[in-house]
């Protein structure tokens, strides 16, 4: 018999082009990209310090030297802005990192075995889901003090659990494939199929819940910040720096609405992101 | 000569239905035994249980002499492999065709890292495919093209048996034929010992030196193919073969070869 020529389907398109042809992957990727290169490269992009203030300059509007003109104790609010992002966005990547691969590892382990541990693994996540986040991300940030430690606590306690939810539904029906029947007919353990064959095909899924649940995280950032028990003052943060300027919304309405504007940006274009890439694997 | 394949008295309940009632059957070294029945006999659970994946009620699973038990060692996951009714979802799809042959190549020490690639290659060539497709993804391939992976996934390990459900059940027509043929040369290349289970009367006949029929998890007759096709034994058997639609040219005496 002859070897059957394969009929040369369309070899993978480029990644580029897939991006491409995904404009809410290409908007968000781009502002995302953008608000991260000016967090990174903040002193290269601003000449003020963070917290350098000028007592004879205080609540000036926006100018050619303040861009955005400058706080109640003259400091300059665009180089505060740029900073907050750095302080803000990097708890918000940091305290992600452990719950996304506990969750999803949890959430595999319930799907993929059933019985037992995915009781064990549902009652966990269930009981800490019947608590509303807010009200363990105040007690844990009075039990630690004020500071970033209490948002990776709680993070660490209960931000695994949106990530579980989705990779155990999706490991559970997944398990019922053929595909895992026959690596099981081969002998393959447990523990390797979960993370060579499963993982690959939760990721997607687990990285799109990632992109809204930073959005939920940074809203949580700045909340206890805007409170007064998240970042302490003089880091600059997006949320002390809504609250500093609450008290000039009559004369200096900027002070306030800028941060909030930064937060409902990097929202959008996470957001974007997300929906992108869902948009982006579903095509595929 | 020693038996490949031993089954006795193999039951599995679920709940209070009984989807296998005391099975026994025996598979002799380098036949086919073609296993039919209609749809919820029990011809996959017995496959299943056979495989490993489904641990029977009662009754026991000989491969050669030893008893295969609840937790089966390596060497017996490596022994008995099977091919799925379904390609479209039998194969990994963040899986390159590479991954999912050298999987089991790796796992069991068939060949060692470095022989692993010309390995996989061999594979694609037994089933008839070019070796370009060992950088691609299963999505890449049309239903015949994956049913013919998923045959080179179960060979790659070298079992001793092959169980192989409704493998063309899925395929149209005109691949199953080409499906068949490709069985019927492994079959006489590699001296295959094989359980192959379908509900197609015509497929069984063009695969199958023993002709085993299931009804209602009862094994109800098993004879040599050529006397069940003249000369079925039991009245359910007849009832299955005089189902068979009749063409011009009858399916069970033109057959494939």
């Amino acid at each position: 018999m002859n070897t059957t020529l394969l009929d040369l389907q369309q070899e993978n398109q480029g990644v580029l082009k897939r991006i491409l042809n995904t404009p809410s992957l290409l908007v968000g990727s781009i502002m995302f990209l953008l608000l991260i290169g000016v967090a990174v490269f903040a002193p290269f992009i601003t000449p003020f310090e963070p917290s350098e203030q000028n007592l004879y300059a205080i609540l000036q509007p926006p100018s050619s030297e303040h861009w955005l003109g400058t706080d109640q104790l003259g400091r300059d609010l665009f180089t505060r802005l740029i900073y907050a992002a750095r302080t803000d966005l990097k708890i918000m990547v940091l305290a992600e990192i452990i719950p996304f691969c506990t969750g999803i590892f949890l959430g595999m382990l319930a799907g993929y075995y059933g019985k037992w541990v995915d009781t064990v693994i549902s009652l966990v996540t269930d009981t800490f889901i019947a608590f509303p986040f807010y009200l363990i991300v105040i007690i844990v940030a009075f039990a630690s003090g004020a500071g970033q430690k209490g948002i990776y606590i709680t993070f660490i306690l209960v931000g695994w659990i949106v990530f579980a939810r989705v990779t155990r539904g999706l490991s559970a029906s997944f398990r019922k494939q053929e595909w895992v029947a026959s690596a099981q007919t081969m002998g393959i353990p447990g523990v390797k199929i979960i993370l060579r064959h499963l993982l690959p095909n939760v990721l997607p899924q687990a990285v799109v819940v990632l992109m809204t649940d930073m959005v939920g995280l940074l809203v949580a950032i700045v909340t206890l910040g805007y409170l007064g028990i998240g970042i302490a003052p003089p880091t600059p943060d997006w949320g002390t720096m809504i609250s500093d300027g609450q008290s000039f919304i009559t004369t200096a309405w900027w002070l306030s609405a800028v941060p909030g504007i930064a937060v409902v940006y990097t929202g959008i274009a996470l957001s974007l992101v997300g929906d992108g890439l869902a948009d982006l694997w579903r095509r595929k | 000569m020693k038996t490949a394949l031993q089954i006795e008295d193999l039951t599995v309940k679920y709940g209070e239905f009984t989807a296998l009632d005391k099975v026994s059957l025996a598979i002799q070294p380098h036949t086919t035994l073609g296993l039919v029945g209609e749809s919820g006999s029990g011809k996959s659970t017995l496959a299943r249980v056979i495989a490993g994946l489904i641990a029977p009620s009662d009754g026991q699973v000989l491969l050669g002499s030893q008893v295969l038990g609840k937790k089966r060692s390596r060497e017996q996951h490596k022994d008995i492999q099977m091919i799925f009714q379904n390609p479209d979802s039998s194969l990994n799809p963040k899986h390159t065709i590479r991954q999912i042959l050298s999987e089991g190549l790796l796992f069991h020490k068939v060949v060692d890292r470095a022989g692993v690639e010309q390995r996989c290659k061999e594979l694609l060539d037994r089933v008839h495919l070019d070796e370009r497709a060992l950088g691609r993804y299963p999505h890449q391939f049309s239903g015949g093209q994956r049913q013919r992976i998923a045959i080179a996934r179960a060979l790659s390990v070298e079992p001793s048996v092959i169980i192989a459900d409704e493998p063309t059940s899925a395929l149209d027509v005109s691949v199953q034929r080409s499906m068949l043929e490709l069985f019927s040369t492994l079959k006489s290349e590699l001296n295959l010992t094989m359980l192959f289970i379908s509900h197609d009367l015509g497929v069984i006949h063009a695969i199958s030196d023993i002709v085993a029929v299931m009804k209602q998890g009862q094994l109800v007759e098993v004879n040599p193919k050529d006397q069940f096709f003249s000369r079925p034994e039991t009245s359910y058997s007849r009832e299955l073969l005089s189902a068979v639609p009749k063409m011009p040219i009858s399916i069970t005496t033109g057959g494939l070869s």
